[in-house]
């Protein structure tokens, strides 16, 4: 239940507010002299970073989104020369061409530091063997997770991205006691290990921190449960810090975001305006520390809320939610936001139908129109009109209810499933409405 | 201990710091690094009230300072030994203590400040040595230790040091750093400004580093080290990007 760093992840309010202007001021008046963009972007406004009296006025500078990372490929986004960075990686690349990434010195002990935070919050201490089911790659956050693990002293085992099989053997043969991987790694670990014929007690976990994909209570629970161990829920990005922007304690009460490296907002993703607390919206990204590849306002596209309120476990970092889902993928039917994993969930629960499911949204007049394609269980009959026709209406009746929108729902065979959607989660055959960019 | 926010500060339409931020918690040894004209003895002057131009906000514990005198300040607990010691030459070391103290002749007893210039005799048995000497012909390092003595004579929670180690050798700059360090270790708050970076890393917390009125940069000793913005400033030239 320790912090890993109690100067700076138990800090008070009103000198962490401090410490943050002072950062911010200093990362703003080098990216304006060091970063043709930023230099750019603020004559564009009006501004020069010395306006910037408080953490409030930060809202005055534009937004820095993922296209300008892509556009500035591969080293425009540098805030020094390539000699003083020792480090290069790349995102992944999942939304478009991959962005590089560059760390000087300085920066990797940062990124060491919130690893060790993260590590720390999940329980781990320099008594665990850690084993680190992640690509040490280019892309991977593998190597920040090594050495906030060495930072710590645990006795890390690079496992890298090793079929989860392997992965299991390592684990009872070197007794790991705390594995680091992704939620959906984590559930075929538990299914090689059922595999096996091993049980949990088989091997020696204690811990799992998970990160890299939305991590819902279903899967924690099943992981949980399965593998016997406290799971925790990690949040980062790369091209800021993964891991390192915010970890949860072993509370669970959402994700401890570190204030002292990052200036954490969010807003509408729409209006583009800072919601206030509590509300939510996109998480949008200031980093305060950074020297090499430092980034103002960056908008991450992940959807969460903010809770101020204090936290048992003694950190006086604001939290956010577990990150539920992209604002790429966030669907809006007459004024309503919701993502369609929150559809599967809904249909996860009912008997008949499966999860997987399509919707196409269409406009009539000033009316959103919602359909849902719904893939039926096999052991359902299409010639059972009057069974069919209660699913259906079951299933219209509990989206209306969970989610408060009206859907028409059809049913469809596999085959047919398969062809109408052409594997795409949401078909949208609304024309965009003047001056409503996506987002 | 000490906050400042948003520092800005003139000299008549010269603006020589524009939105400094930086603090001082108790305890701490805090320096400030930067070129010649970076603003660092501006912002000295400016904390006990020399500089008559500034706005945003000085915090001495929660007391806002900004616009108080000179004097209201130092008995507040804020002493500075400036740039270039401004020792009154033609007069003794002796005498040049006494006026350290000048504000406290009013309200304490003299039995107290003669005690705490024993004690300043004790940190520099050199100085009683040369007690009836006059300041100009002591050395500079001799100088110095005066320079401090002088202001510890105003028994300051926060002492202000300009350049201290400025056109001393080598060796009697590091014994100046051994006895600033020693003043910390004894409880005084500090805040240096120095361009010796040497002797700064060896003694600081925390290090600001001050470029044309702003800070652009600040961290552990450990941190700046590393850093390329410290090599210009300590080196007082601009290195060329070699990223294309
Ligand atoms: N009284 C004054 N009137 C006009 N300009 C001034 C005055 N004093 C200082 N300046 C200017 O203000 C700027 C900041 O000066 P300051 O002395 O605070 O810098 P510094 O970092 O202490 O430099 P140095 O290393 O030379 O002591 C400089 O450009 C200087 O020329
Ligand atoms: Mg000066
Ligand atoms: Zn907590």
């Amino acid at each position: 239940m320790s912090m890993w760093n109690p100067q700076f992840e138990g800090m008070a309010k009103d000198e962490l507010r401090q410490l943050q202007l002072e950062r911010l001021q200093a990362t703003l008046n080098r990216v304006y002299r060091s970063v043709a963009f930023y230099r750019k972007l603020f004559n564009q406004v009006g501004l020069i970073p010395e306006e910037i009296n408080s953490l409030e006025e930060l809202s005055r500078i534009p937004f820095t989104s993922k296209e300008t990372l892509h556009q500035s490929y591969p080293y425009e986004m540098f805030a020094v020369p390539l000699r003083e960075v020792v480090r290069l990686q790349c995102t992944s690349g999942t939304t478009g061409e991959p962005i590089v990434v560059g760390y000087t010195r300085n920066d990797l002990v940062h990124w060491t530091e919130v690893s060790a935070r993260v590590l720390c919050a999940g329980g781990v201490t320099k008594d665990d063997v850690v084993q680190i089911c992640f690509d040490y790659s280019l892309f991977g956050g593998g190597l920040g997770f090594h050495y906030g693990a060495e930072l710590i002293g645990a006795s890390v085992i690079p496992g890298s991205n090793l079929d989860p099989a392997r992965e299991v053997l390592i684990a009872r043969d070197y007794r790991t006691t705390a594995l680091v991987a992704t939620p959906g790694f984590g559930v075929r670990f538990a299914a090689a290990i059922r595999k096996k014929g091993l049980s949990p007690a088989d091997i020696y976990l204690k811990r799992g921190l998970f990160t890299g994909e939305p991590f819902s209570d279903a899967t924690r629970r099943e992981i949980e449960e399965e593998l016997n161990i406290k799971a925790t829920d990690n949040y980062g990005l790369s091209e800021i810090a993964w891991p390192g922007v915010a970890a949860e304690c072993e509370k669970k009460k959402g994700l401890h975001i570190f204030e002292d490296e990052l200036i954490p907002e969010i807003i509408d993703p729409q209006t583009k305006k800072p919601l206030p607390l509590g509300k939510k919206g996109e998480l949008v990204l200031t980093t305060i520390t950074k020297e090499a590849f430092p980034l103002i306002r960056y908008r991450t596209g992940d959807i969460t809320r903010f809770d101020s309120s204090p936290c048992e476990c003694g950190r006086s970092l604001i939290r956010m939610e577990k990150a539920a889902g992209r604002t790429d993928e966030m669907v809006t039917i007459n004024g309503v936001s919701f993502f369609p994993s929150q559809i599967e969930h809904i249909f996860s629960q009912i008997r008949g139908v499966e999860a997987r499911s399509c919707l196409v949204i269409d406009r009539r007049g000033d009316q959103d129109i919602l359909k849902v394609l719904v893939e039926v269980s096999e052991e359902v009959f299409f010639d059972e009109m009057k069974k069919l026709q209660d699913l259906k209406s079951t299933v219209e009746r509990e989206i209306h209810r969970d989610l408060g929108i009206s859907a028409k729902v059809t049913l469809a065979e596999p085959e047919s499933f398969a062809r109408k959607t052409e594997g795409k989660r949401v078909i949208d055959k609304r024309e965009r409405a003047a001056g409503g960019e996506p987002y | 201990m000490l906050t400042i926010r948003n520092l800005r500060s003139y000299y008549g339409r010269m603006q020589a710091l524009k939105g400094v931020s930086l603090h001082v918690k108790e305890g701490e040894i805090v320096a400030l690094i930067g070129v010649n004209g970076a603003g660092k003895t501006t912002l000295l002057n400016s904390i006990v009230g020399l500089v008559s131009s500034v706005t945003g906000q000085i915090l001495l514990e929660d007391l806002d300072i900004t616009h108080h005198s000179p004097g209201q300040i130092i008995r507040r607990g804020v002493s500075l030994v400036p740039e270039g010691r401004q020792l009154f030459a033609p007069l003794t070391v002796m005498e040049n203590l006494t006026l350290g103290a000048y504000h406290r002749y009013r309200r304490e007893e003299k039995s107290r400040i003669k005690s705490d210039m024993e004690a300043i005799f004790e940190r520099f048995p050199i100085l009683r040595e040369r007690q009836s000497q006059v300041a100009g012909t002591l050395s500079g390092g001799e100088q110095q230790m005066l320079a401090i003595g002088r202001s510890l004579m105003s028994r300051p929670k926060l002492l202000l040091l300009d350049e201290p180690s400025m056109g001393l050798a080598p060796l009697v700059a590091a014994q100046i750093f051994q006895i600033i360090s020693e003043l910390h270790r004894q409880g005084t708050t500090i805040l240096l400004v120095e361009q010796n970076t040497g002797g700064v890393f060896k003694v600081s917390n925390r290090t600001y580093v001050l470029e044309t009125g702003r800070v652009v940069l600040q961290g552990t000793p450990e941190e700046l080290l590393h850093n390329r913005e410290v090599k210009r400033a300590y080196l007082g030239r601009e290195y060329k990007d070699v990223r294309e």
